[in-house]
Order: structure tokens, then sequence, then C-alpha cells
């Protein structure tokens, strides 16, 4: 066979300048494409048929509204009607999508660094001229901005889906399962079950361990927000006599009641209005994004260190 | 300047040593052959040298004082692991441009032209090549980036004698191209024979003997006489490996400096590096270092 000749070798430049990013803009494409196209595809999806239900729905909520009178047998059919079949739809794709981050997490983020571990494909790729820990983090950002956005776009969608539901059905945008699935929340929480499920592929070093507890360690995160951190965010109003806006059947602006109790005579109650939606969701996000961070860091700081 | 230089390197996993007290310097231009049983440390020290493990004692340096892993080394070695890992759901194209850009310098016309020489599918899925293939292309990934240095772990494992064959002169073309030095690991002592020039044999976790192939060479021989003289002769000589057959003994000693004229009696044969290997192998108890002569070990 007739041999290939090398070039000859340039001289070295004194200063290394670094391989650039944007290399690794293929890279992670190339190599993350099955994710960065079906986690906005799967959104995209299920935001089709939202937005084919949300016509039906806000029609429903339209005719409904525009009935009268209110207590007419026609009028009470309509509402009945909308509260079984509408509410039954909105309800469950309410509490599925609470646990789609977990699962985009688990799916997405899991197998990030662990395939590679897997597969010994880490003795390729963390001995190129990129550097190891340079490659995690443009891989796992490119992917995690994919996904976070793709996860916000999603829940400005549904947001408008869901609307006709807290009016009609007295819930408050505060409620434990609606609140992580509207605002900046849900692609918060989306990026923080990402970033659990990469951190845990690269300390068990196997998927199935990873995806495991990414599904755990999100499931165990939710609740305890639902149920302890997300009431203290912000101080809540206390005050003596009934509970405001809360008279009506239908009413957009229920408040998130805490606590009421009797004292002598009085009635009170401590609460946290609706106006305080949109800090209330700047400070979870706030957190859960910097906790993500964290955790992204600390996958870095591993595939820095761990020995192979 | 050395490509690779430890000094007291040792690597533990748990509570055993996979590497104790190494210390090398493998001379720059040379193709370095890393040999030993299983087990013996061969890709835990490779693995400390591209910074794929950090040593838990000693101090691994790579061309000529870096740091193993550094950017600088990084981008002077190119590292084919055992296996040949690589992302087996691309393609053999994806893997060129892969490499391309997680790299400063990446020779693309070489890469293509050298896989169309090979008949390697550009587009064929590199899991779905043949093991051959496999490893043919792992190495063009790493002799494309143009590296000073080229670490191989067992290479030659998957390959068939024609592809061994190929293989070697593969790396041989690009030491006599581009000056790259190369460190390779394997059980093929005979194709090692024929294009090593330094030696690395590592037994149990510890360095048993290193130097230039020729020198070693020069200072082993097999004396063969009578088995009766055997054990007063070898009393005066640093035997290796004794071997006796009916009437006759094969001694394998070192000697430091020029040989001294075997006894009367007995006859002096050089041996090959297979054999000198295969003598080490056999007698992993002969540590002989501290008795090699200062001008024999530099």
């Amino acid at each position: 066979m007739t041999a290939l000749t090398l070039a000859a070798q340039p001289a070295k430049e004194t200063t290394l300048r670094p391989v650039p990013w944007r290399n690794m803009l293929w890279v992670t494409w190339r190599q993350h494409r099955a994710t960065l196209i079906s986690v906005p595809a799967l959104f995209a999806a299920i935001g089709v048929f939202l937005l084919i239900m949300g016509l039906h729905i806000h029609h429903d909520y339209a005719v409904l509204k525009a009935c009268h009178p209110f207590t007419s047998a026609a009028c009470q059919a309509l509402n009945s009607n909308f509260n079984m079949t509408d509410w039954t739809i909105g309800n469950t794709v309410n509490i599925l999508l609470n646990l789609a981050p977990a699962l985009v997490g688990a799916f997405a983020g899991g197998p990030m660094l662990a395939r590679e571990l897997e597969t010994g494909t880490y003795r390729y790729s963390w001995t190129q001229g990129f550097g190891r820990a340079r490659w995690a983090v443009a891989k796992l950002t490119i992917v995690a901005v994919t996904i976070t956005v793709a996860a916000g776009a999603f829940s400005q969608l549904f947001s408008w889906f869901f609307q006709p539901f807290l009016a009609q059905e007295s819930l408050t945008v505060l409620n434990a399962t609606v609140f992580a699935t509207h605002g900046i929340a849900f692609a918060a929480w989306t990026l923080l079950a990402f970033s659990a499920g990469a951190l845990a592929g690269m300390f068990f070093r196997r998927t199935v361990p990873a995806m495991a507890v990414t599904l755990g360690v999100y499931t165990g995160l939710a609740i305890a927000t639902w149920t302890v951190l997300r009431k203290h965010y912000l101080p809540a109003v206390v005050t003596s006599g009934p509970i405001p806006y809360t008279n009506g059947p239908t009413n957009p602006n229920m408040p998130w009641v805490l606590r009421t109790w009797t004292s002598g005579h009085t009635q009170w109650v401590s609460y946290i209005p609706v106006s305080r939606f949109w800090p209330m969701q700047f400070v979870e996000s706030g957190w859960l994004l910097a906790l993500s961070i964290l955790l992204i860091a600390a996958t870095v700081w591993l595939v820095r260190r761990r020995a192979a | 300047m050395n490509v690779i230089e430890t000094t007291g390197l040792g690597k533990r996993y748990g509570r055993t040593w996979a590497l104790r007290e190494c210390t090398l310097a493998i001379p720059q231009g040379s193709l370095a052959a890393l040999v030993g049983p299983n087990g013996a440390g061969k890709t835990t020290l490779m693995q400390m040298a591209v910074g794929l493990a950090v040593p838990s004692a000693g101090a691994v340096t790579v061309l000529g004082g870096q740091p193993a892993g550094s950017a600088a080394a990084l981008d002077g070695i190119a590292f084919v692991g055992q296996d040949a890992p690589m992302h087996k759901n691309l393609s053999a194209g994806d893997m060129l441009h892969l490499t391309k850009n997680l790299n400063r310098s990446f020779d693309l016309h070489y890469a293509q032209a050298r896989l169309a020489q090979l008949g390697i599918p550009l587009k064929r899925k590199s899991g779905k090549l043949s093991g051959g293939q496999q490893a043919q292309l792992a190495l063009t990934l790493a002799l494309a980036r143009r590296p000073r240095l080229l670490i191989l772990d067992e290479p030659l494992a998957m390959l068939d004698p024609l592809a061994r064959h190929d293989f070697m002169a593969t790396v041989m073309a690009a030491m006599a191209d581009d000056g790259v030095s190369v460190l390779l690991s394997s059980h093929a002592l005979a194709e090692l024979e024929r294009v090593a020039d330094y030696l690395v044999l590592l037994s149990g976790g510890m360095v048993q003997l290193d130097g230039e192939v020729e020198e070693l060479l020069a200072c082993h021989r097999v004396l063969t006489g009578p088995a009766a003289e055997a054990d007063a002769y070898a009393k005066r000589l640093n035997v290796i490996l004794a071997r006796r057959a009916e009437a006759q003994a094969h001694l394998l000693v070192r000697s430091g400096g020029i040989p001294e004229p075997a006894a009367p009696g007995w006859q002096a044969h050089t041996v090959s590096l297979e054999e000198l290997v295969m003598s080490y192998l056999r007698s992993p108890g002969a540590d002989v270092r501290s008795l090699v002569p200062q001008e024999v070990a530099s």
C-alpha cells in the first residue's frame, strides 16, 4: 500500500489558544441530537393538543359566561358539562405536567455523562484537546438551555389553556399543583431535574440508577416545596373578618388560604393574595436556578476530579 | 527531551496498589513497548500519562515537563484506549468531524484519504465496523491530530495478523514522517520485536525492566553448559532465569558493561527481545534495576 504522509508539523505556538467554545455546538448537536430534538418535539406535540383542546375549552367557557340567566336549566347544564368534561381534561393534564420535569430530567439528564462512562467513550472524549471540564460545561449548558427554553415556551401555552379553570373551579393559581406548571417555575423545575440527572449520572456512572435517583430527588423536592417551602417565600397577610375574594361562584383571584382561626369572637385568617404570584414565581425560580447551577458545577467538578 | 517522565508514580484503587514506585523516562522519538502480564499496571500507567487517572503517589509529566492532563498535554498527545473507544452510533465520517471540532488541529484530508485507502466507508456507523476497522479508525483519528506522542493501549488485541501488520505499518510511517513518539502496550511480543526501540516491563505493579532495547539485548546473554556446574557458575553471575534440561542448563544472565567471556565448557548466545521478556515474565521476582550500572540505565 502506498504510504500516506502527514504534512510537516508546524512549530507549536508558545501559548496554546484553546479550541473555540463554538466547536461544541456541532459536537453537542451531533451527540445529543435525540435529546435536543425529542424534548422540544414532545413539548410541541403536547402543545398542539393543548392548542386544539384549549380552543374548545375557551369556547365552552365563553358560551357559559354568556349564558343568561345563570340559574336557568340550560345554563346549569352548560355549567355542569364544563365542570365534568372540560375540567377532567384540564385537571388531568395539569397533574401529568407536574411529572414532566422529572421525566425530562431522568431521560435527558441521566444519560448525559453516565452513557459516556458506561460505554467507555469518556476515554476518547476526555483525552481530546478541548479539555474535559470545558467539554462538560459546554454540552451541559447547550442541552440545559434548549430544554429550559422549550419547557418555558410550553408552560406559557399551558397557562393560556388553563386560564378558564382558575376562575370556574375556584382554584388559586398559588395552588400546589398549579403554581409549578405556570409562569417561569415550570422551566426552572425542568432545569433542576435535568441538572440533578446529569449529576446523578456522573456520580453513579450508570444510566438506570441515575434516572431512578432523578425521579426520587425531583419528587421529594417538589413535595417539600408544595407542603413546606412555598408558603414561606413572602410573609402571609393576616386579617380579621371574612376571607377576601371568596364571594361569588367563580373568581380568578382566589388567594391561597393558609390558616383560619378564631380568638375570642374574632375570626382570623392568614392568606397569600394572588397578586404575589409573580414575586413568588421569581423566588421559586431563583432558588431552583441557583441550585441547578450548583448541581451542574458539582457535575463539572466530578468530571475534572473523577479518576478513570 | 522525555515524552513521559515519572517519579515514584503510584496508583491505589481501594487498598490495592495498581502501580507502585514507578520511575521512568521514555525518550522522545522512540517507540516504547509497555509489556507485562494482565493486571501489571499497564493501563493504569497510560491513564495517568493521559490525565484520565490521578496519581495516588509521585508525579508524571509528559512532552518535556508538561503536567499530565494539562491543556498542552492534551493538545500534544493522542490516546487510543483499549478496544478503541468510540461513539458506536456515530458514523466514521461523524467521528472525523467530532475529533476535528474537539482539537486545535486536525488533518481532515489525511484522515479521509486514509479511510478511503483502508476501505472504511464514511457513512458506516463506527459500531458496525469490524474490530480491525475500528482499530484503524481510532488510529486515524489519533494520527490526524498530528500528536507529538501517540499512546496506544492494547491496539493489536482485536486484530488478525494481517491487520496487525497494516496497523503497525501505519504507526511506523507516522513515526518516520512526522517524528511522533509512541508508547504502545501489547501482548504481541513477536510484533514488538521488529519495531520497539524502548522497553518497559511491568510486573505486579512495579517496573521490572526498562531501557533502550539495543542496550538491554547487549547486556543479556544465555549461557548454555553442563547442568552439574550450573549452580556453582550461577553464584558468580546475575542470573535472571535458569532452565535445566537433562544434562544442560540455560542461564539467562545480565551483565553490566562488557560481558566476561563464558567459562570453559559454556557457550554464550545472544537473546531475542521475546526471549528476554518471556524470561523476565517467568521470574517476576528478578528485580535487577538496582544492579544496573549507571551507564546502562541512563
